[in-house]
């Protein structure tokens, strides 16, 4: 082990900030999103408050060198409370010049902007499709510029060991790390930790060359007179008190169900086809073999539907998940679930459409395609997480409406929230409620034959499973008789049965909170948004109130049924805004469920929100509507 | 303290409900079939489990009093296997048909197979759709005419059996309808078979699809146009018995016994646990140059699926304890935030 001090003190001038935005981006092969995890575990281990947004291409090994390879991870770390990684970047590393040419426009002016200039040579230019080097650009004098010739200092860094230059190359981006942890004077225990951990304790010569690259980075910060200044960021007081982690939507995603299974006594079936980006969820939870969880990677999408039917019938705790390609393969099997009416998880994180789209970028655009994509008229419960952390919760919540309703529930995340992590409170898993599950052993009916579709006041029917004596029934696809599930094609029991299946996912109201709001219960303007634009919605409200403007945030997690209050929330504001990653998805919906003129803010950039541009838009509409009123009223 | 354990009959697994089939379809024959060898197997009924996906065969499940799930087209594998991973206690048989299984269904079935879940699979094949009155289906023969090929079937058709071979199925099967007898041995067989048991059953549409299959259904032509594969005996066929194959380098071929030159020692002996080189040659013989094979085509034993994937949760629980949701979720870096 280390026996350094693994963070030497700063010599030089500290000053103190609030809150900072950097940005690390590199070719895809450069290793920016570990040294962007790295830094984010480090920061809240600070105690600051963290937010994150992971940017990759599809490809998994882009030419290098190229703009198409060009990867990134973002991080916002701040002492007040930080629900979004930021729009604009206080710091910028580019590793490359294609890095830095796709990059360059999120730096604020006057930012810091950290390069390797020894990759700025012909040839990297030459890749980058630049015809002069952008560093000798005149726009450079807006920034604080700080060419490192990483490449080289990291080479003699590692000089002892005696590896290829190719080897010692892969330490460069460790070298970066030291240099960025310098700037913003983060501990380096935890990162020295990760290093000997993953590259192997004491001997291993790529630790060794690692943390000596670190190390070096951190020196060479010290050392050079381009950097006057290290920053520091005080730990967030703003959090709740308990003990913290630092949190992956994906990953909590997977945490809850294990959770949701130990609260109801099950155990989880997952089956799944891999598909960007949910794999994730499965590569976390195949390792919980422990935890009695069984994962299934099925042939196909459909496979994995049909999988977790099975599953489900048979008693267990059934789960799958998917993007929006795989969700429409999965269509029809999601149609016989519900016709079945037998409890599961339908995860669906979003990435852009339509078709294969944008797989590794974020969109909202699965709303409709949940809400209303199967034959027939086939309602189903929705909800969606609004941010990393949340998945861990919604996905709970989803499972005991699941079991209550007995029926399938789709549960909504996407590509943004699955990648972006964020400090969570860790619970205390002894104050978990239970589920309540119950498996009938004696017949419903004792006159005569089980009856399968018998229900309860919720319309549930009862979940009897093979291997009970007396309980046998067959359940399909076909139209069956209410009560007895018998196959039924008489017009009436159609009728009632079509509209059992919509009271019972409406009857999901009752079981869910009502809607809350935050800021004035009335006013002016309605923020309504859903899934995981919470962050840059719920910020930019807050800025705008700041500014005295009447303005509130609904953030919806159920949107089918939607709460049993939020009717009454929308009629109490004069104006309704409506930001999505969308076409106006949700928009849609509310104008035809509670007939309000509802105005969309849309983008469909693959990207998230900025506080600004949302916060623009809601100034505008606030500030209209202020100027209306006071016209009709004078 | 002992027991009488009920005996079960056909009647316990006769459901309540109407049997929509046609009149004289070959459905009837197999479902008797089934009912009479349900209670040999003994596995109760609440212990046993039909799934189906879509098309005639597929009703099946309806008319059995047992658990059963009729599914959705060609998805009844993948139903059953997600069943079976969570309940390995059941007896899991899947229904289905030449179109369910071969068409819509085949990258299920082909998994299924090569995976070995512990289940039976039973593909009634007419190879007719009947459910959607009269379409070819991927075991139709090149030239049938039927309602969507008025000018005759220009597809290749699909060997099920070859099929199955080439997904390493551990248990291969054929019986016919109409031979009661020999479907309820077969039956029995693939129910005592550990691993995916695939029976295909030559089965009459009477309706759209008549006689496709009655050269191996009639009593008075079937000696001679089907071969019954007994495991160590040498293939004979014949009304007489007069008849037998023959290796003949990498090829059958068939050989007269009547004038005694060919002794039965140096006929084709079938061996069940025989490479599956052996059964893809066998699951080639077809009318009008050979006679086709019926009964066990392979019967090997290796792990199951569910073995598999049970065994890994198991094993992981040993060597780590059983896992702690708290711990997991304090386990790595954490930070405390003071009160």
């Amino acid at each position: 082990m280390p026996t350094e001090a693994s963070s030497p003190s700063i010599s030089k001038e500290i000053k103190t900030v609030s809150g900072i935005t950097v940005r690390l981006c590199g070719d895809s092969g450069d290793g920016m999103q570990l040294l962007g995890t790295q830094l984010t575990n480090t920061s809240a281990l600070a105690g600051n408050d963290i937010a994150t947004f992971p940017d990759f291409p599809a490809e998994i090994r882009a030419p290098r060198g190229t703009r198409a390879g060009v990867s990134g991870f973002q991080v916002q770390f701040a002492s007040h409370e930080v629900h979004t990684p930021g729009d604009s970047l206080d710091a910028l590393v580019a590793m490359n010049p294609a890095a830095l040419v796709t990059n360059l426009a999120d730096l604020v002016k006057g930012g810091l902007l950290i390069v390797n200039e020894d990759s700025f040579e012909d040839k990297d230019l030459k890749l980058a499709k630049l015809k002069v080097n952008p560093l000798d650009e005149p726009a450079m004098e807006n920034y604080r510029l700080v060419k490192v010739p990483m490449t080289k200092l990291t080479k003699l860094a590692v000089a002892e060991f005696g590896m290829s230059t190719k080897e010692a190359d892969r330490s460069k981006n460790f070298f970066a790390m030291g240099l960025v942890y310098w700037l913003y004077g983060r501990n380096m225990d935890a990162t020295l930790r990760f290093i000997h951990g993953k590259f192997g304790e004491g001997k291993s010569v790529v630790a060794q060359a690692n943390e000596k690259a670190l190390r070096a980075g951190w020196a060479f910060g010290e050392t050079i007179e381009a950097l006057g200044t290290s920053y520091q960021v005080d730990a967030a007081t703003v959090l709740k008190p308990g003990t913290y982690r630092n949190i992956i939507g994906n990953q909590a995603m997977a945490w809850g169900l294990l959770a949701a299974a130990q609260r109801s006594g099950k155990e989880v079936f997952y089956a799944s086809y891999p598909i960007t980006p949910a794999s994730d969820i499965l590569h976390e939870l195949c390792k919980f073999k422990n935890f009695g969880v069984c994962t299934f990677q099925a042939e196909d999408e459909i496979a994995a539907m049909c999988s977790a039917i099975g599953a489900s019938y048979g008693g267990q705790m059934a789960v799958t998940t998917s993007s929006g390609p795989g969700i429409a393969l999965k269509t029809e099997a999601m149609g016989l679930a519900l016709m079945l009416e037998l409890p599961l998880l339908v995860i669906d994180v979003q990435r852009g459409g339509p078709s294969t789209g944008l797989p590794t970028k974020t969109e909202q655009s699965d709303l409709m395609q949940v809400m209303f994509g199967r034959n027939g008229e086939a309602p189903l419960p929705v909800l969606a997480a609004q941010s990393p952390a949340d998945c861990f919760e919604i996905v709970q919540e989803a499972w005991m409406l699941a079991t209550q309703l007995m029926l399938p529930v789709i549960v909504l995340s996407d590509g943004f929230i699955a990648n972006g992590s964020e400090p969570w409170l860790i619970p205390d898993v002894s104050k978990l409620t239970p589920i309540p599950i119950v498996h009938p052993t004696e017949s419903n009916n004792p006159d005569g034959a089980f009856m399968p579709y018998k229900r309860n006041e919720l319309l549930a029917r009862p979940w009897a499973i093979p291997g009970t004596e007396g309980l046998m029934h067959r359940v399909g696809g076909l139209e069956k008789e209410d009560g007895t599930g018998n196959i039924s094609y008489d017009p009436d029991n159609h009728q009632k049965m079509v509209q059992i299946r919509a009271q019972k996912v409406a009857n999901a109201a009752k079981l869910l909170p009502p809607q809350q709001v935050i800021g004035p219960q009335s006013g002016e303007l309605l923020v309504l948004s859903w899934g995981g634009t919470y962050g840059s919605c719920l910020t930019a409200v807050q800025k705008a109130q700041e500014q005295g403007l009447s303005v509130a945030l609904a953030h919806i997690r159920h949107l089918n049924p939607f709460p049993s209050n939020l009717g009454e929330i929308i009629s109490r504001y004069h104006q309704v805004l409506i930001p999505e990653l969308n076409m106006g998805q949700l928009r849609t919906l509310i104008r035809s469920r509670y007939l309000v003129d509802a105005v969309g803010y849309n983008k469909i950039k693959g990207k998230p929100f900025t506080v600004t541009e949302l916060l623009e838009k809601i100034t505008e509409m606030a500030r209209t509507g202020n100027r209306i009123a006071q016209r009709t009223a004078s | 303290m002992s027991t009488v354990l009920p005996v079960l009959k056909a009647d316990d697994f006769t459901s309540d409900q109407d049997i929509r089939w046609c009149p004289g379809c070959g459905d009837y024959s197999i479902l008797a079939q089934m009912k009479k060898v349900l209670p040999e197997i003994g596995v109760p009924p609440e212990k046993t489990v039909f799934i189906s996906g879509i098309g005639c065969s597929s009703r099946f499940p309806y008319y059995v009093n047992t658990y059963g799930i009729h599914s959705i087209h060609g998805r009844a594998p993948a139903v059953a296997t997600g069943l079976k991973l969570t309940r390995p206690d059941l007896s899991v048989w899947v229904i289905t048909g030449d179109g369910d299984s071969l068409s819509i269904g085949g990258n299920h079935f082909i998994h299924l197979l090569r995976r070995n879940v512990d289940l039976n699979i039973v593909m009634f094949n007419n190879r007719i759709y009947g459910l959607t009155k009269g379409q070819y289906s991927p075991t139709s023969v090149e030239g049938q005419i039927t309602k969507s090929t008025p000018m005759g079937v220009v597809d290749h058709p699909i060997n099920p059996i070859s099929l199955a071979v080439g997904a390493e199925a551990t248990f291969i099967a054929r019986s016919v309808d109409s031979n009661i007898k020999h479907l309820a041995s077969t039956l029995k067989r693939a129910a005592a078979h550990k691993g995916t048991s695939f029976v295909e059953v030559y089965q009459n549409c009477n309706v759209f699809n008549d006689g496709a299959f009655s050269y191996a259904q009639d009593k008075a032509t079937r000696d001679d146009t089907t071969i019954e594969l007994e495991h160590g005996k040498p293939m004979i066929f014949g009304k007489n018995k007069d008849r037998g194959l023959r290796l003949n380098g990498l090829s059958v071929e068939i050989v007269n016994l009547e004038d005694g030159k060919v002794k039965e020692d140096d006929l084709l002996f079938h061996d069940e646990k025989a490479t599956s080189t052996l059964v893809y040659m066998l699951s080639r013989l077809r009318r009008p140059d050979f006679p086709e094979p019926i009964g066990v085509f392979r019967d090997v034993i290796t792990e199951t699926f569910e073995e598999a994937v049970l065994g890994q949760i198991k094993e992981s629980i040993e060597q780590r304890g059983r896992g702690n949701l708290q711990k997991l979720f304090n386990s790595g870096e954490t930070w405390k935030v003071g009160a």
